[in-house]
Protein backbone atom coordinates (compact mmCIF):
# COMPACT_ATOMS: atom_id res chain seq x y z
CA UNK A 1 0.00 0.00 0.00
CA UNK A 2 1.30 3.20 -1.54
CA UNK A 3 -0.25 5.56 0.65
CA UNK A 4 -0.67 7.95 -2.17
CA UNK A 5 -4.06 9.73 -2.44
CA UNK A 6 -5.88 8.83 -5.35
CA UNK A 7 -7.82 11.95 -7.36
CA UNK A 8 -11.01 10.90 -5.13
CA UNK A 9 -9.67 11.12 -1.90
CA UNK A 10 -8.34 14.87 -2.84
CA UNK A 11 -12.01 15.76 -3.29
CA UNK A 12 -12.96 14.45 -0.18
CA UNK A 13 -10.30 16.44 1.71
CA UNK A 14 -11.06 19.72 -0.60
CA UNK A 15 -14.54 19.16 0.65
CA UNK A 16 -13.60 18.73 4.33
CA UNK A 17 -11.93 22.22 3.21
CA UNK A 18 -14.57 24.00 1.70
CA UNK A 19 -17.72 22.91 3.88
CA UNK A 20 -17.30 23.77 7.44
CA UNK A 21 -16.26 27.55 6.76
CA UNK A 22 -19.50 27.55 4.03
CA UNK A 23 -21.43 25.91 6.61
CA UNK A 24 -20.66 28.07 9.53
CA UNK A 25 -20.83 30.82 6.89
CA UNK A 26 -24.44 30.32 5.85
CA UNK A 27 -25.24 29.30 9.80
CA UNK A 28 -24.28 33.15 10.54
CA UNK A 29 -25.70 34.76 7.85
CA UNK A 30 -28.82 32.95 8.57
CA UNK A 31 -29.30 33.80 12.70
CA UNK A 32 -28.36 37.35 11.82
CA UNK A 33 -31.22 37.66 9.52
CA UNK A 34 -33.49 36.72 12.76
CA UNK A 35 -34.53 38.23 16.02
CA UNK A 36 -32.70 37.48 19.15
CA UNK A 37 -33.75 33.79 20.58
CA UNK A 38 -34.43 33.83 24.45
CA UNK A 39 -33.43 30.24 26.02
CA UNK A 40 -36.97 30.45 27.24
CA UNK A 41 -38.28 30.55 23.83
CA UNK A 42 -36.57 27.45 22.57
CA UNK A 43 -39.19 26.53 20.19
CA UNK A 44 -38.00 29.62 17.94
CA UNK A 45 -34.13 27.76 17.49
CA UNK A 46 -36.46 24.79 16.16
CA UNK A 47 -37.98 27.18 14.00
CA UNK A 48 -34.76 28.59 12.94
CA UNK A 49 -33.33 24.97 11.47
CA UNK A 50 -36.27 25.37 8.88
CA UNK A 51 -35.39 28.83 7.34
CA UNK A 52 -33.31 28.52 4.00
CA UNK A 53 -29.87 29.32 4.99
CA UNK A 54 -29.92 28.13 8.30
CA UNK A 55 -30.98 24.32 6.31
CA UNK A 56 -28.56 25.08 3.81
CA UNK A 57 -25.76 25.65 6.83
CA UNK A 58 -26.71 22.16 8.55
CA UNK A 59 -26.35 20.48 5.21
CA UNK A 60 -23.13 21.46 4.51
CA UNK A 61 -21.84 21.13 8.06
CA UNK A 62 -22.92 17.15 7.45
CA UNK A 63 -21.23 16.91 4.18
CA UNK A 64 -18.34 18.06 5.55
CA UNK A 65 -18.38 15.74 8.85
CA UNK A 66 -18.81 12.85 6.63
CA UNK A 67 -15.99 13.82 4.45
CA UNK A 68 -13.89 14.12 7.74
CA UNK A 69 -14.80 10.76 8.72
CA UNK A 70 -14.41 9.44 5.36
CA UNK A 71 -11.01 10.65 5.32
CA UNK A 72 -9.95 9.06 8.73
CA UNK A 73 -11.00 5.85 7.54
CA UNK A 74 -7.86 6.16 5.24
CA UNK A 75 -5.47 8.84 6.36
CA UNK A 76 -4.09 9.83 9.67
CA UNK A 77 -5.75 12.17 12.09
CA UNK A 78 -2.13 14.23 11.83
CA UNK A 79 -2.82 14.49 8.02
CA UNK A 80 -6.52 15.02 7.73
CA UNK A 81 -6.11 18.06 10.40
CA UNK A 82 -4.25 20.35 8.23
CA UNK A 83 -7.45 20.14 5.56
CA UNK A 84 -9.52 21.41 8.65
CA UNK A 85 -7.47 24.07 9.68
CA UNK A 86 -7.12 25.32 5.75
CA UNK A 87 -10.43 26.05 6.20
CA UNK A 88 -9.52 29.42 8.17
CA UNK A 89 -7.83 30.49 4.83
CA UNK A 90 -10.78 29.46 3.06
CA UNK A 91 -12.60 32.08 5.59
CA UNK A 92 -10.25 34.53 4.40
CA UNK A 93 -10.52 34.20 0.71
CA UNK A 94 -14.00 34.74 0.86
CA UNK A 95 -13.72 37.74 2.99
CA UNK A 96 -11.20 39.42 0.31
CA UNK A 97 -12.48 38.83 -2.63
CA UNK A 98 -16.47 38.26 -2.02
CA UNK A 99 -17.11 40.35 0.84
CA UNK A 100 -14.32 42.78 -0.43
CA UNK A 101 -13.03 43.02 3.18
CA UNK A 102 -9.74 44.18 4.28
CA UNK A 103 -7.48 41.75 4.72
CA UNK A 104 -3.84 43.08 7.01
CA UNK A 105 -0.88 41.71 5.74
CA UNK A 106 -0.74 39.63 9.44
CA UNK A 107 -3.67 37.39 8.18
CA UNK A 108 -1.84 37.35 4.59
CA UNK A 109 1.30 35.66 6.17
CA UNK A 110 -1.16 33.66 8.55
CA UNK A 111 -3.01 32.32 5.56
CA UNK A 112 0.92 31.62 4.05
CA UNK A 113 1.82 29.35 6.61
CA UNK A 114 -1.16 27.22 7.24
CA UNK A 115 -1.16 27.00 3.19
CA UNK A 116 3.01 25.91 3.53
CA UNK A 117 1.61 23.43 6.86
CA UNK A 118 -1.14 21.91 4.09
CA UNK A 119 1.76 21.65 1.65
CA UNK A 120 4.19 19.93 3.98
CA UNK A 121 1.71 17.26 5.32
CA UNK A 122 0.29 16.54 1.55
CA UNK A 123 4.36 15.70 0.43
CA UNK A 124 4.39 12.86 2.73
CA UNK A 125 2.58 9.49 3.41
CA UNK A 126 -1.19 9.82 4.29
CA UNK A 127 -1.05 6.79 6.47
CA UNK A 128 1.75 5.62 8.79
CA UNK A 129 -0.87 3.05 11.04
CA UNK A 130 -1.99 -0.50 9.52
CA UNK A 131 -5.26 -0.47 8.76
CA UNK A 132 -7.95 -2.77 10.04
CA UNK A 133 -8.08 -4.50 7.01
CA UNK A 134 -4.64 -4.87 6.56
CA UNK A 135 -4.27 -6.25 9.71
CA UNK A 136 -7.17 -8.68 9.58
CA UNK A 137 -6.14 -10.27 5.99
CA UNK A 138 -2.22 -10.40 6.87
CA UNK A 139 -2.13 -10.25 10.36
CA UNK A 140 1.41 -11.85 10.52
CA UNK A 141 3.06 -9.57 7.93
CA UNK A 142 2.35 -6.07 9.78
CA UNK A 143 5.10 -3.92 9.98
CA UNK A 144 6.19 -1.57 12.24
CA UNK A 145 4.49 1.99 10.99
CA UNK A 146 6.64 3.41 8.41
CA UNK A 147 8.83 6.16 8.54
CA UNK A 148 7.84 8.85 6.20
CA UNK A 149 9.07 8.89 2.46
CA UNK B 1 -5.69 38.25 29.84
CA UNK B 2 -7.73 39.26 32.39
CA UNK B 3 -8.37 42.27 30.34
CA UNK B 4 -10.11 40.19 27.64
CA UNK B 5 -12.85 39.10 29.81
CA UNK B 6 -16.15 40.40 29.89
CA UNK B 7 -16.36 43.15 32.35
CA UNK B 8 -20.17 41.88 33.07
CA UNK B 9 -18.22 37.95 33.96
CA UNK B 10 -18.36 37.04 37.76
CA UNK B 11 -15.52 34.99 36.89
CA UNK B 12 -13.30 38.67 36.38
CA UNK B 13 -11.92 38.62 40.04
CA UNK B 14 -10.07 35.11 39.54
CA UNK B 15 -10.03 35.20 35.25
CA UNK B 16 -6.62 33.80 34.27
CA UNK B 17 -7.63 30.62 36.17
CA UNK B 18 -11.22 30.32 35.28
CA UNK B 19 -10.10 31.63 31.21
CA UNK B 20 -7.50 28.68 31.53
CA UNK B 21 -9.63 26.22 32.71
CA UNK B 22 -12.24 26.51 30.43
CA UNK B 23 -9.74 26.84 27.41
CA UNK B 24 -8.08 23.78 28.83
CA UNK B 25 -11.95 22.44 28.84
CA UNK B 26 -12.60 22.70 25.47
CA UNK B 27 -8.67 21.06 24.29
CA UNK B 28 -8.95 18.24 25.88
CA UNK B 29 -12.77 17.40 25.12
CA UNK B 30 -12.28 18.55 21.31
CA UNK B 31 -8.82 15.96 21.47
CA UNK B 32 -10.76 13.29 23.24
CA UNK B 33 -13.56 13.25 20.81
CA UNK B 34 -11.03 13.33 17.69
CA UNK B 35 -8.79 10.74 18.98
CA UNK B 36 -11.44 8.88 19.64
CA UNK B 37 -13.51 9.36 16.12
CA UNK B 38 -10.54 8.72 14.13
CA UNK B 39 -9.14 5.31 16.33
CA UNK B 40 -13.00 4.53 15.39
CA UNK B 41 -12.75 5.10 11.50
CA UNK B 42 -9.40 2.93 11.87
CA UNK B 43 -11.10 0.39 13.35
CA UNK B 44 -13.91 0.17 10.56
CA UNK B 45 -11.46 0.39 7.58
CA UNK B 46 -11.62 2.04 4.44
CA UNK B 47 -14.83 3.85 4.18
CA UNK B 48 -14.83 4.00 0.26
CA UNK B 49 -13.93 0.10 0.14
CA UNK B 50 -16.93 -0.27 2.39
CA UNK B 51 -19.19 1.47 0.80
CA UNK B 52 -17.87 -0.43 -3.17
CA UNK B 53 -18.88 -3.95 -1.34
CA UNK B 54 -22.24 -2.87 0.42
CA UNK B 55 -23.50 0.00 -0.21
CA UNK B 56 -23.98 3.59 1.52
CA UNK B 57 -25.76 1.94 3.88
CA UNK B 58 -23.62 -0.89 4.67
CA UNK B 59 -20.60 2.36 5.10
CA UNK B 60 -23.59 3.98 7.69
CA UNK B 61 -24.15 0.42 9.12
CA UNK B 62 -20.22 0.48 9.74
CA UNK B 63 -19.93 3.42 11.52
CA UNK B 64 -23.21 3.24 13.57
CA UNK B 65 -22.79 0.45 14.91
CA UNK B 66 -19.07 1.25 16.09
CA UNK B 67 -19.00 2.17 20.26
CA UNK B 68 -15.74 4.20 19.67
CA UNK B 69 -17.73 6.29 17.22
CA UNK B 70 -20.34 7.25 19.75
CA UNK B 71 -17.46 7.92 22.58
CA UNK B 72 -16.14 10.18 20.32
CA UNK B 73 -19.11 11.93 18.69
CA UNK B 74 -19.83 12.56 23.02
CA UNK B 75 -16.91 14.22 23.78
CA UNK B 76 -16.76 16.39 20.31
CA UNK B 77 -20.44 17.71 21.63
CA UNK B 78 -18.83 17.99 25.39
CA UNK B 79 -16.06 20.01 23.48
CA UNK B 80 -19.08 21.90 21.61
CA UNK B 81 -20.91 23.48 24.63
CA UNK B 82 -17.85 24.17 26.66
CA UNK B 83 -17.03 26.09 23.60
CA UNK B 84 -20.07 28.01 23.86
CA UNK B 85 -19.83 28.44 28.07
CA UNK B 86 -16.28 30.11 27.01
CA UNK B 87 -17.74 32.49 25.15
CA UNK B 88 -20.49 33.48 27.34
CA UNK B 89 -17.67 34.68 29.62
CA UNK B 90 -14.52 35.16 27.36
CA UNK B 91 -14.12 36.71 24.12
CA UNK B 92 -13.97 35.12 21.43
CA UNK B 93 -10.82 36.98 20.08
CA UNK B 94 -9.02 35.02 22.72
CA UNK B 95 -11.28 31.79 23.06
CA UNK B 96 -11.08 30.76 19.26
CA UNK B 97 -7.38 31.07 18.57
CA UNK B 98 -6.10 29.79 22.04
CA UNK B 99 -8.60 26.90 21.33
CA UNK B 100 -7.74 26.39 17.92
CA UNK B 101 -3.85 26.00 18.21
CA UNK B 102 -3.59 24.54 21.50
CA UNK B 103 -6.22 21.07 19.85
CA UNK B 104 -3.93 21.13 16.74
CA UNK B 105 -0.75 19.96 19.21
CA UNK B 106 -2.85 18.38 21.88
CA UNK B 107 -4.21 16.26 18.56
CA UNK B 108 -0.70 15.47 17.87
CA UNK B 109 0.70 14.14 20.89
CA UNK B 110 -2.51 12.52 21.35
CA UNK B 111 -1.96 11.26 17.72
CA UNK B 112 1.28 10.15 18.35
CA UNK B 113 0.70 8.19 21.95
CA UNK B 114 -2.72 6.50 21.48
CA UNK B 115 -3.21 6.35 17.26
CA UNK B 116 0.68 5.08 17.28
CA UNK B 117 0.61 7.95 14.09
CA UNK B 118 4.35 8.21 12.74
CA UNK B 119 4.18 11.81 13.55
CA UNK B 120 7.26 13.03 12.28
CA UNK B 121 9.44 16.63 11.87
CA UNK B 122 7.39 17.26 8.83
CA UNK B 123 4.11 16.87 10.76
CA UNK B 124 5.54 18.63 14.34
CA UNK B 125 6.61 21.78 11.51
CA UNK B 126 3.14 21.82 10.37
CA UNK B 127 1.49 21.56 14.11
CA UNK B 128 3.75 24.52 14.56
CA UNK B 129 2.97 26.56 11.08
CA UNK B 130 -0.91 26.44 11.79
CA UNK B 131 -0.51 27.22 15.46
CA UNK B 132 1.32 30.40 14.31
CA UNK B 133 -1.01 30.80 11.44
CA UNK B 134 -4.21 30.58 13.33
CA UNK B 135 -2.82 33.38 16.20
CA UNK B 136 -1.97 35.73 12.97
CA UNK B 137 -5.39 35.30 11.23
CA UNK B 138 -7.30 36.44 14.72
CA UNK B 139 -5.19 39.40 15.05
Amino acid sequence: MSHRLKPGQYLVLLAVMVCAPLGDSCLKRGMALLQPISLSHPGALIAAIFTPWIALGIALLIGFFASYLTALSWADLTFVLPATAFGNVFIVFISYFWLHEHVSWQRWLGVFLITAAVGFVAQGPSLTTQPAQDLAQHPASVPPATEAS
Amino acid sequence: MTTLLSATSPLAASGLVAATCMIAAIVLASTAGEVLTAAAMKSIGDLDEIRAHSGLSGAIRAVLTCPLFFAGVFFLALAFFSLLFALNHLNLSLVGPAAASLTVITNSIAAKFFLKENVDRRRWSAAALICIGVYLLAH
